[in-house]
């Protein structure tokens, strides 16, 4: 197809293609060199305002994203597309020809031929010559000369098409990735054990989409190597749908859950706070307080309101409490809500004092006289820092991707293709046989359209090979 | 006997058999050729033998991967596969002058495996990452792309210094493989790596889809697989389409291996996903 249309001329051009190439392997390294899509301060600090209102405008740091980037891959995908349809109109003549002709002059032209002589007359080695050139090549054809025969023969013709598979392949792998982009999404949930969501949040925008059906994560396990590096994330899942469990299913990095088109991995995880049952029931009204005077043993349970001092029984002083905390912290331990208060003893300095509702013997690593404690609340044990205890969130990468099957045919198509262009080439042969005498004088000679070098030796081979052919007695 | 002493030993070989293939071509003798290709041959199967025993170590630890999984194995498997392949090449094209280019680029990856202070041959265990059976796939595509590559460039080189020296009659030079095959050498080994890095690329995004959710994410290893891959793409059409050869074609391919170089080692003081690579 010749065009004279500029646009097609433009992008006909091979050096458009270099130049594209180069430009996009120049561009793309400016990318792993600044980190993309980080915190806008980030960038602000290490580059400065001015630089940091230059990148910003170039989309420097979402660049792979970038209208210019996008645009290199789009003239990229326009220059294959163009350059192939260009030349393949000739290549599919060249390769589906009307009639097969052989020029024996485009034989002759080469400068490598391998020449050797039998002892014996053509007639005697036609039917060798030709069934070897058909078991060699397949497609053949056998001239009658003068003093003997030629014997042209070929294969691997289709080939040629080589290199528009691998083109076809790059266009395959930017629709998939278009494909992709429009009708799929990436998100994320973090879920606590036992918990469940039925909407992650987008990566990109943030928004919160809906799922249509429910993640429920049982449990969440890591495991350690001896080394301390870890071995294993494992999230126990529970797909619902109506409150029905539909799938049940342990992910781990490398194997995850695929539910109605939609891929859940495991990416990261965290510690919840051990924040215990909300303590909504608690009211700061009436409060009762446990004091256990140590040297008595005896328990005096008492009535505390917030600000007002009450006596501790035996003359151990007062007791003021000053607030009550949902949430209260214990040498950054979330230990769940607690009472705060100020013990004030007869003699010596008044002291501060902790009382966690839900772990009643708390105080008593005050190592104090009293032991002060919230009373009629469910104990639990206090363990700081016990890792079976650590209540876990699992980290869960949601994908859709619909466009990946376009991608993952491209991938087989461009090995396929990137195989045929490199490593096959249309073949011809020419085996020439000439009576001299009583005997026969062969050439033989050999084209390629790709690796000349490796076709002589294969021209060499086959001529060693021919010269041990006896043919008929 | 352990994989460490045995791998030791293939660095000696391989640099025996870079000095021999070196005196082979200054003094143009036949029998040191005979010696390092013997060296070689001898290390290549040693480096067989001791990937293999490290494999079994690390079953015995109770680990059990392949050792394909950090910066001293990944070492070992290159000088392996830049061994296997510049055997394969001097049988085919029965030259053994490439050897002084192509064996000492195996050597130095066995010695910076063996003796860098940063590397450590210890067997580590897998983290969940690259629990996987892509990991073999994609690191053995990805370093038969690297070596073949690594061989172009020697190549390349040996192009290089011919070329510039082509007139004045110079011994050292003239022995030196004629530029047309030279030439020819060059884009073969390319191709095959072109292949191979494609391949190697392919089945990492693969991978990726299966680990993280996406098949790919402009993560500095992949974008640098990717510009080293854009270079030899351009390598190839400015060949194929555009004619061009010899020095243009050994400018690129050592452009294209320093991509390479960098893929391989430099992205390592990059943030990024692969960073398991750097240990």
């Amino acid at each position: 197809m010749k065009s004279t249309n500029p646009v097609w001329k433009f992008f006909v051009s091979v050096k458009l293609t270099v130049f594209l190439l180069l430009s996009l392997a120049a561009t793309s390294i400016i990318g792993t060199v600044i980190p993309q899509n980080a915190d806008p301060e980030v960038y602000f600090h290490k580059f400065g305002p001015f630089l940091f209102r230059l990148f910003d405008v170039l989309d420097i740091f979402d660049m792979y994203h970038a209208w210019w980037f996008q645009l290199l891959l789009l003239l990229l995908v326009s220059n294959i597309v163009v350059c192939s349809i260009d030349r393949l109109s000739a290549t599919w003549k060249l390769i589906f020809p009307r009639n097969l002709v052989f020029k024996p002059a485009r034989f002759e032209k080469l400068e490598k031929k391998e020449r050797f002589s039998v002892k014996r007359p053509p007639d005697a080695l036609e039917a060798a010559y030709t069934a070897f050139a058909a078991k060699k090549f397949g497609r053949r054809q056998i001239d009658k000369t003068e003093k003997g025969f030629v014997v042209f023969a070929e294969k691997w013709r289709w080939t040629r098409l080589g290199v528009y598979i691998v083109h076809l392949s790059v266009i395959l792998l930017i629709v998939g990735a278009i494909i992709g982009s429009l009708f799929g999404f990436k998100g994320f949930a973090n879920i606590p054990e036992g918990e469940s969501v039925d909407h992650v949040r987008l990566r990109d925008s943030g928004r919160m989409l809906p799922l249509g059906f429910t993640i429920r994560c049982e449990d969440f396990n890591i495991s350690f190597y001896d080394t301390g590096a870890p071995k294993e994330f494992r999230s126990s899942l529970t797909i619902l749908e109506n409150d029905q469990a539909v799938v049940k299913k342990d992910i781990i990095v490398n194997d995850p859950l695929r539910y109605r088109g939609i891929s859940i991995f495991q990416a990261s995880y965290g510690e919840m706070a051990p924040e215990k049952k909300p303590d909504h029931d608690f009211s700061t009204e009436n409060i009762q307080l446990n004091f256990t005077v140590k040297a008595s043993g005896m328990v005096y349970k008492r009535k505390v309101e917030i600000g007002k001092p009450v006596d501790i029984p035996e003359g151990h002083g007062t007791f003021t409490l000053m607030e009550f905390n949902p949430s209260a912290e214990f040498r950054g331990q979330n230990i769940g809500a607690a009472m705060f208060g100020v013990l004030s003893p007869l003699q010596g300095e008044p002291v501060e004092v902790l009382l966690p509702l839900h772990f009643p013997n708390f105080d008593k690593m005050r190592r104090g006289e009293v032991v002060i404690s919230v009373a009629d609340q469910e104990a639990e044990t206090f363990s700081p820092a016990q890792k079976d205890d650590v209540r876990y969130y699992t980290g869960l990468e949601v994908n859709k991707d619909p466009g990946v099957w376009v991608v993952y045919s491209g991938f087989i198509i461009m090995i396929a293709g990137c195989f045929i262009t490199f490593f096959m080439s249309h073949q011809q042969i020419c085996i020439e046989v000439s009576r001299k005498g009583d005997n026969s004088d062969v050439r033989v000679m050999g084209i390629a359209n790709k690796n000349t070098m490796g076709m002589q030796r294969k021209v060499e081979k086959i001529a060693g090979h021919l010269a041990k052919l006896r043919g008929n007695p | 006997m352990n994989s460490s002493q045995l791998l030791s030993f293939v660095t000696f070989a391989y640099g025996f058999a870079a000095t021999f293939y070196v005196a082979a071509w200054v003094f143009k003798k036949t029998m040191p050729a005979r010696l390092a290709r013997w060296a070689a041959i001898i290390g290549v199967v040693v480096n067989v033998a001791g990937f293999i025993l490290r494999w079994k170590e690390s079953y015995d630890i109770g680990y059990g991967h392949a050792p394909l999984s950090n910066m001293y194995e990944s070492l070992v498997f290159f000088a392996l596969t830049i061994g296997i392949l510049y055997l394969f090449v001097e049988t085919r094209y029965k030259t053994h002058i490439v050897g002084a280019f192509a064996t000492p680029i195996a050597f130095l990856a066995m010695a910076y495996a063996s003796l860098s202070p940063n590397i450590s041959d210890k067997i580590q265990p897998l983290i969940p990452a690259l629990k996987s059976n892509w990991l073999i796939a994609h690191v053995v595509t990805c370093f038969f792309g690297y070596s073949a590559f690594a061989v172009a460039f020697g190549v390349s080189i040996m192009y290089l210094i011919k070329s510039r020296a082509s007139e004045k009659e110079n011994g050292l030079l003239a022995r030196l493989p004629g530029l047309k095959m030279l030439d020819e050498l060059t884009h073969q080994m390319v191709m095959f790596g072109f292949l191979f890095l494609s391949i190697g690329i392919i089945t990492g995004a693969v991978w990726a889809n299966s680990a993280w959710g996406t098949y790919w994410s402009w993560d500095p290893k992949e974008t640098w697989s990717l510009v080293t891959w854009f270079v030899y793409a351009t390598l190839l059409h400015a060949r194929m389409m555009r004619g061009w050869y010899g020095k243009k074609i050994a400018y690129l391919s050592i452009i294209g291996f320093a991509a390479v170089l960098f893929t391989y080692f430099g992205v390592n003081y990059l943030p990024g996903l692969h960073s398991y690579g750097s240990v």
